[in-house]
């Protein structure tokens, strides 16, 4: 099996970073909420090389697989989710409010869809070869911004990339249940292309996205590309109320098990040297001191 | 007296002189383009001369301000037009969630140079949703300053001051002020005369001479000048009630102190808006002189705002609900009996 060994640590690194977090919210180490991405963090990893640093990224709030496959630095989020020193926003944003160079992500969802628009706007406008890709899920089909939004872009023609995590399930409630029609459909309503990944091969996606990707940069094309994933673990911190055989489906189709299965030796190893560093990352963050937030009386209205 | 230019002119002028001064500069809305030049013309001429910057959008103000949020995080000046102020609850999640919070709640100080105008309030016989004046609904939020048109102040200075305060603004406009002139030189009337209260030409304020001789403050946003005008006219002619109007231009944050020594001399503070009742702008304002000027007022803090009604369609219906030069003249005279 073909799989580079820089992609097979990220993809460990980032599923023992949200195992990790899950952990410390049992033990009560952890404030508020949050919500991981396990079983989705094929997607960014494989997005990885199709994305370049002038891009903007729109991320929402099961991000934390966006942000390290983007940065593929630990601390910093980490800090920030634990309120701790050297925190990306010091604590103040927290699991679903960061901001990093060209990354953003907040937590009300379809928000950022306009808001990528207008990024991309200002990307083909400044005569940029980078693109605006936002990331959302099926539940954000709901949102009217996101149609707002998808009518401006194609009226426009600007940059946008809508990467649509479909991960069938809303929360608690089941794609079949809140969304009529198709997200297909619905892309072709404004005229704009759409891709649908169904397979979670790295090499694959690349190589059938990477065209498609270069023609959003070089005609200002919007793409929406729609991931069928699955999420195997609960929303946010053990709510999965759905049914065990449900959630064993979704496990059967994790990349995790399939990897363990056919490299064994290699990710056993890599396994095993991700959880140790995730390990160490969570007992040095933790043991720093609380992060500080200097810069919120700089606000005129303070 | 000198005939000056309308106060849609003076807004005008101002968009013109930023897009020629400053090439980053968007302006969005809804049939904002010439030959329409916007519902009220305030947009005139901008898409002729700077077409390109100009975006005539569909109708969709959420999205519109989320575009021009997205413009203004990648470091470009955007304004937004929202047809009607009513729309503006549209866009609500844009400006509470995403662009007033993104200025702080990355952890350091974002700039977001974005201004969203509204043309505000009634006595057109729009009708309930045509009509509001919803600036109560965003008093309050962090990072988010509103600002509200005024016959005394500059349109070039106001819209320079929001964007170098790097934060997203509201510009309230009263529909009736637009076709208003702007005052000059310290001469309002016959009878009144203006100065500012402050260096920074936030407050301005209207006397009959001396700014020091007042029975009564009165404090408007500049939609209310014409109204509380003819109110202080009569007051004076008929009642030998003094009153001093003070208008400023950044309706919130509201920062008091400048005018506490005024406030305080007079001893009676009336606050007017077109709002109607409940939650109101005045209201903050009210608890703000109360609590720095308790012991040395003569009366409460008189709050004078539209009835707890939507607003009618019909001339005679809508003129009883909403605040008129009558609602203030008798809401201060009582100010005085007893």
């Amino acid at each position: 099996m073909k799989l580079d060994n820089a992609d097979l640590e990220l993809l460990l690194l980032i599923r023992h970073f949200e195992r990790a977090l899950l952990e410390l919210f049992e033990a009560g180490q952890l404030n508020g909420t949050t919500h991981t991405c396990l079983g989705q963090e094929y997607i960014p990893v494989a997005l990885r090389t199709l994305l370049a640093e002038e891009d903007y990224v729109f991320s929402n709030h099961r991000g934390h697989g966006h942000y390290l496959a983007r940065f593929g630095e630990p601390h910093g989020l980490l800090a920030e989710i634990m309120g701790r020193e050297g925190a990306v926003c010091h604590g103040v944003g927290g699991s679903q409010h960061i901001l990093r160079d060209r990354y953003l992500s907040t937590g009300v969802q379809g928000e950022s869809m306009p808001v990528a628009v207008g990024a991309a706007l200002h990307l083909k406008r400044t005569g940029s070869t980078g693109l605006a890709a936002v990331f959302v899920g099926d539940g954000t089909w709901g949102e009217g911004s996101v149609y707002e939004a998808l009518n401006m872009a194609a009226l426009w023609q600007v940059p946008l990339l809508v990467l649509v995590e479909n991960n069938g399930i809303a929360q608690s409630t089941p794609t079949t249940t809140q969304l009529a029609g198709s997200i297909a459909d619905r892309a072709a309503a404004f005229g704009v292309r759409h891709h649908l990944v169904r397979f979670q091969d790295l090499d694959e996606i690349r190589t059938v996205l990477g065209p498609s990707i270069a023609r959003v940069r070089e005609a200002g094309e919007p793409l929406v590309v729609e991931f069928l994933t699955s999420r195997v673990g609960p929303h946010s911190k053990g709510d999965d109320t759905r049914p065990a055989e449900e959630v064993e489906r979704a496990a059967a189709r994790d990349w995790y098990r399939r990897y363990a299965a056919a490299i064994p030796d290699r990710f056993g190893a890599c396994d095993k040297r991700q959880r140790e560093l995730v390990e160490q990352i969570v007992h040095e963050v933790a043991s720093r001191p609380l992060s500080t937030w200097d810069e919120r009386c700089l606000s005129p209205n303070a | 007296m000198p005939v000056t230019e309308r106060v849609v002119e003076n807004l005008n002028h101002a968009l013109h002189g930023l897009f020629e001064r400053d090439g980053s500069v968007y302006l969005l809305g809804e049939d904002i383009k010439d030959p329409y030049g916007g519902a009220f013309k305030v947009t005139r001429g901008l898409s002729e001369r700077y077409g390109d910057r100009v975006l005539a959008t569909p109708l969709s103000e959420g999205g519109i301000v989320g575009v021009a949020a997205g413009l203004a995080l990648t470091g470009d000046k955007a304004i937004v037009e929202i047809m009607f102020g009513d729309f503006i609850a549209l866009a609500f999640d844009q400006i509470l969630n995403f662009a007033s919070k993104s200025v702080s709640m990355y952890g350091r100080r974002v700039p977001l140079r974005l201004v969203v105008r509204c043309p505000t309030g009634g006595n057109r016989g729009y009708g309930p949703t045509h009509s509001q004046s919803p600036q109560k609904h965003f008093v309050g939020i962090p990072g988010l300053s509103l600002y509200e048109l005024s016959p005394f102040h500059e349109n070039d200075a106001v819209l320079e001051r929001m964007f170098r305060s790097a934060e997203p603004c509201v510009l309230f406009e009263d529909k009736v002020l637009y076709t208003r002139r702007m005052y000059r030189d310290g001469v309002v009337d016959d009878l009144f005369r203006f100065d500012y209260a402050d260096p920074d030409r936030e407050f301005a304020r209207v006397h009959i001479g001396d700014p020091d001789d007042a029975d009564v403050v009165l404090i408007a946003p500049g939609g209310l000048v014409d109204r509380a005008l003819a109110a202080m006219r009569g007051l004076l002619l008929d009642q030998e009630i003094t009153c001093q109007l003070v208008v400023p231009s950044r309706l919130y944050p509201f920062d008091p102190d400048p005018l506490l020594p005024m406030l305080a001399a007079a001893g009676r503070v009336c606050v007017i808006e077109e709002s109607t009742a409940g939650g109101t702008w005045g209201s903050e304002i009210a608890q703000a002189v109360h609590s720095r000027l308790w012991g040395k007022l003569a009366a409460p803090v008189r709050l004078v705002h539209s009835a707890d009604s939507v607003i009618p369609s019909a001339a005679h219906l809508e003129r009883d609900v909403l605040v008129q030069s009558d609602t203030i003249y008798h809401a201060v005279q009582e100010m005085f009996v007893g």
